[in-house]
């Protein structure tokens, strides 16, 4: 449905936000999802950051390197940084109305989230492999 | 018939609708807004998460400075602060997960879980530095 006098308008611009895309609730969804993994997940990470208070480099390598730790921090980073990319999404799409800013902060804060995130996986695997 | 308002006159005061400042701080109020902050604050704070993997995960020199100034005042004070953001979260969290599933939203069961998930989240915080204390 395009206007042919028109014909820069696509139909994007007809129907934003003026109904359902049938997709408005995996926010949402996926938010609890990650918080019910998050309760072990984060229960886990306290215990391994724990075991490695005031231990040497050799050692907290050591302990990091090793495949349990390694996937409990890759299972932890992976549903937090969803987890918090949810979250601010929310606070931005709460809070910033005009159009522009909060198209330039939902970017930078997927940005964000996905450097974060990989940083902290990428540390890992080469704590792993290296 | 009776007579439409012109568009060039004053737009009339409509009723809006109540925010934080007309209303009267109670604790599920104050556990919401820590709820968004301790979450602000763990965004945030995933940077040292990724610092303190990422100086690991490079040089015993890059690490040292890393354990540097996470063992310094500032450093341990951010870490406590970090630690509580985080079980605050988290109960807050069991706390959103029980409301969702409509049990505890009355009158005594809400406020009593606020106040288990705020004391929870202290009590567990200093659990884990007395432990991180011993160990260290």
């Amino acid at each position: 449905m395009r206007d042919i006098d028109d014909g820069m308008r696509s139909d994007l611009r007809r129907v934003r936000y003026l109904g359902s895309a049938h997709s408005g609730t995996s926010g949402m969804w996926h938010m609890r999802l990650t918080s019910l993994a998050l309760i072990p997940l984060s229960i886990g990470f306290v215990l391994l950051v724990l075991s490695m208070v005031g231990r040497s480099y050799g050692d907290v390598h050591a302990t990091l390197s090793q495949p349990f730790p390694a996937l409990l921090m890759l299972l932890f980073i992976g549903a937090s940084i969803y987890h918090m990319q949810l979250g601010m999404r929310t606070i931005i799409e709460d809070y910033v109305h005009m159009e522009l800013w909060k198209d330039w902060a939902l970017a930078a804060n997927l940005f964000f989230s996905v450097a974060v995130g990989l940083a902290c996986i990428y540390a890992v695997l080469r704590l792993s492999f290296a | 018939m009776p007579e439409l308002p012109s568009s060039d006159a004053p737009p009339r005061k409509r009723p809006l609708s109540p925010h934080l400042q007309v209303y009267r701080p109670v604790l599920t109020m104050v556990m919401s807004i820590t709820h968004r902050i301790t979450g602000i604050a763990l965004y945030a704070g995933t940077l040292l998460l990724a610092w303190f993997l990422m100086a690991a995960a490079t040089d015993a020199r890059s690490f040292a400075t890393a354990a540097w100034v996470f063992n310094s005042i500032l450093g341990q004070v951010v870490l406590f602060g970090f630690t509580w953001a985080m079980f605050h979260h988290l109960l807050g969290g069991v706390r959103h997960a029980m409301w969702d599933s409509g049990f505890g939203m009355d009158d005594p069961e809400r406020e009593w879980l606020s106040q288990a998930s705020l004391g929870g989240g202290i009590a567990l915080t200093l659990l884990v530095w007395a432990i991180a204390f011993f160990l260290r």
